[in-house]
């Protein structure tokens, strides 16, 4: 069953001119539009995401993976002009159109985000419990008690040590911080989870043991999820199907393993030969 | 210290108007001699000029309008320091006119310096009559406190207010907390309100409690105490809140929901006083305030409760922090706080702590606490 669909989506940074669309993509080896000097962050992205399902999106530093995500987690970006459609389970219309309301209740509700940046999604003064709290009060919750009991079960769930619950967030490692905004994205009990590159700053080790978190986690709770990466490893350890973006473009698409084993693309061959 | 602006008489005043020179507080007196000497020759009726006057009702009328939203206005400097009433002066100034009685109290004291020299400026400039008498009282300016006695439709209550956002604790963004407002966007106050009970067991908040005004906007009540927070609530008269520093007012108009936040399984609570009366008048219904053998009623801020009370030395004891209700205990033991109404049993705030339900008392120190650790964070 498709969850969410999205096609034509599109993040320009700058004016835009009618020239922009033309005169950007892998084929012209850029994401600025020579005539007008915006930024073509993402355009003409098509994708579909079935219920439980794990999407990885790959691509090199600047490809436009994080204005991707951030058009699917329905992340208002205030900085860019945006365009394409995102619809969502049976529900009418387009998501990108709603009105704040709405996007606060999805956003508190279906579809969560964790946020390249632990800045963006966290406040590293409130206690580590506080922030996963944040999404349940946001959300309506207004026992103390039912609130306590989900932080509890959450930070045990994302193994996150219980007695550090109540420390401030900046006191974290920053393993434990990506715990915490995996805590939070699943607090409301979400059907779409969107990463976006969920062990920037990790060292090896670390990375590891997010992740397999992380796996198990999203298989237990069958929560559909598209997980943003430039490293390779990472998409073909949790994606089931990926897509491959370059200079703003989705480049090729299709199983993980097909991807990894039998790369279509140049591009993509390159990518894949670099790493092994 | 600043200069004396008030020397060179009101023609600087208005010079000034964008400068916002604060002054110090006692250079009121000197303003009001000068008044004094010329009578009111040179300034206009109540001190403002009539535009400014204007300017101040428009907003209070716009904060009638929305509820609990904060409204900017064009706040000018008075012959006060900012933060000692500038924000409540201008609003009553604005609204007072001759046949009105004017009340200003401090803390709950009509007799503190700061509440004379306020309602010496409004006596001579907007030639009012002035009263203690919380129930004569057209126009009501306080700081901290809301009287024991029930207001009614015929009073306003205008509050100084030294902080609009109660937000601003959480997040010092004014523009992000604008946006929050916009949106009703009030997740991180119920996180502040979250770890609050994590680190005290129960919502710790001793003065400035967050209210949500009908249902829409969060707003800051002014520093009175929990005690006070819910005689906001579908009251009679009209609240005006009003901040000379942040040049912002806002409103509680009557009969309007105003609701403390607080959780399902950890309620508001008001401070409770088991076992003690008011030394004076014998009062256990009022806001109480400790005070020393040696300090005077007038002299306690309030806040300070409970050191002392093991040390033999000093005997501690309890006075009515609203003066003017207590004198008129003094003189009738008994008399309700509905007194001058035709109804009785008006609910006006926490019922006799007798009838009550008999809650331990809560520690009006806590805020001291809560705020540094909000402030080191
Ligand atoms: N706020 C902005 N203003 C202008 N340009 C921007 C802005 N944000 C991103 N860009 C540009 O848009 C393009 C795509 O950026 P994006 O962050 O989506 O890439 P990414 O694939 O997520 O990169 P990374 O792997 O470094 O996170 C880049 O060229 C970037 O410089
Ligand atoms: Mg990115
Ligand atoms: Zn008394």
């Amino acid at each position: 069953m498709t969850l969410l669909e999205a096609e034509g989506l599109r993040t320009v940074y700058g004016e835009g001119c009618s020239a922009c669309l033309d005169a950007t993509g892998p084929a012209e080896g850029t994401n600025q539009c020579p005539h007008c000097g915006s930024v073509v962050a993402c355009a003409e992205a098509d994708l579909s995401v079935a219920a439980g399902e794990v999407l990885g999106i790959v691509g090199e530093s600047g490809s436009g993976k994080s204005s991707l995500a951030e058009l699917l987690a329905l992340e208002h970006n205030p900085d860019a002009t945006t365009g394409g459609t995102v619809s969502y389970g049976d529900r009418p219309g387009n998501l990108l159109d709603v009105d704040y309301q709405t996007r606060h209740d999805l956003r508190t509700g279906e579809i969560a985000l964790v946020h390249q940046h632990i800045r963006d999604g966290l406040t590293l003064d409130f206690t580590g419990g506080g922030n996963v709290a944040e999404k349940l009060l946001s959300a309506g919750w207004r026992s103390y008690a039912d609130v306590r009991e989900r932080v509890e079960e959450l930070f045990a769930e994302t193994e996150i040590p219980l007695d550090r619950m109540d420390d401030p967030t900046h006191t974290y490692s920053g393993g434990m911080q990506r715990r915490v905004q995996i805590a939070r994205a699943l607090a409301t009990d979400p059907d779409l989870i969107v990463l976006d590159e969920p062990t920037t700053g990790l060292d090896v080790s670390i990375q590891a043991r997010v992740l397999d978190t992380f796996r198990r986690v999203q298989r237990e709770e069958g929560v559909a999820a598209i997980v943003v990466s430039h490293d390779l490893g990472v998409v073909r350890l949790l994606a089931d199907r990926t897509l491959v973006m370059r200079h703003g473009r989705v480049v090729e698409s299709g199983l993980t393993d097909r991807i990894m084993e039998d790369p279509h693309h140049n591009y993509t061959q390159t990518l894949i030969n670099s790493v092994l | 210290m600043t200069e004396d602006i008030t020397e060179a008489g009101p023609a600087a005043v208005e010079d000034d108007r964008d400068g916002g020179t604060p002054v110090p507080t006692d250079s009121v007196s000197v303003a009001l001699d000068t008044v004094q000497g010329d009578g009111l020759a040179g300034y206009n009726y109540a001190y403002l000029d009539e535009h400014t006057k204007r300017e101040v009702r428009r907003a209070m009328l716009k904060a009638v309008a929305i509820p609990g939203h904060q409204v900017p206005y064009a706040s000018r400097p008075m012959p006060l320091a900012r933060g000692w009433g500038t924000g409540g002066i201008q609003a009553s100034l604005s609204i007072l006119g001759p046949d009105d009685r004017f009340k200003v109290i401090d803390q709950g004291a009509d007799e503190s310096v700061n509440a004379a020299n306020i309602r010496r400026l409004a006596e001579r400039t907007a030639a009012v009559e002035t009263t203690t008498d919380s129930t004569a009282a057209d126009v009501i300016q306080t700081r901290h406190r809301i009287p024991e006695e029930v207001l009614t439709d015929d009073q306003i209550l205008v509050l100084q207010v030294p902080i609009t956002d109660p937000l601003r604790k959480i997040d010092g963004s004014d523009a992000a907390n604008r946006r929050r407002h916009a949106h009703a966007n009030y997740g991180k106050m119920w996180v502040h309100l979250y770890e609050n009970v994590v680190e005290y067991g129960e919502i710790n908040i001793a003065a400035a409690y967050p209210v949500m005004v009908a249902g829409r906007y969060l707003m800051s009540p002014s520093p009175i105490p929990r005690w006070d927070t819910e005689k906001l609530d579908d009251a009679d008269h009209l609240s005006i809140l009003a901040a000379g520093r942040e040049a912002r007012i806002y409103a509680v108009p009557p009969h309007t929901d105003v609701d403390p936040l607080a959780f399902e399984d950890r309620e508001f609570t008001v401070e409770r006083f088991p076992d003690q009366a008011c030394h004076a008048c014998g009062s256990s219904d009022t806001f109480l305030v400790e005070v020393s053998e040696t300090a005077g009623p007038e002299a306690d801020d309030g806040t300070d409760d409970e050191s002392g009370t093991d040390d033999a030395a000093f005997e501690t004891r309890y006075a009515c922090n609203d003066t003017s209700f207590c004198a008129k205990r003094r003189e009738t033991p008994d008399l309700p706080k509905d007194h001058h109404l035709d109804r009785s049993g008006v609910d006006w705030g926490p019922a006799t702590p007798d009838h009550g339900d008999g809650e331990p008392r809560d520690d009006l120190d806590s805020e001291a606490g809560a705020s540094q650790r909000g402030d080191s964070t």
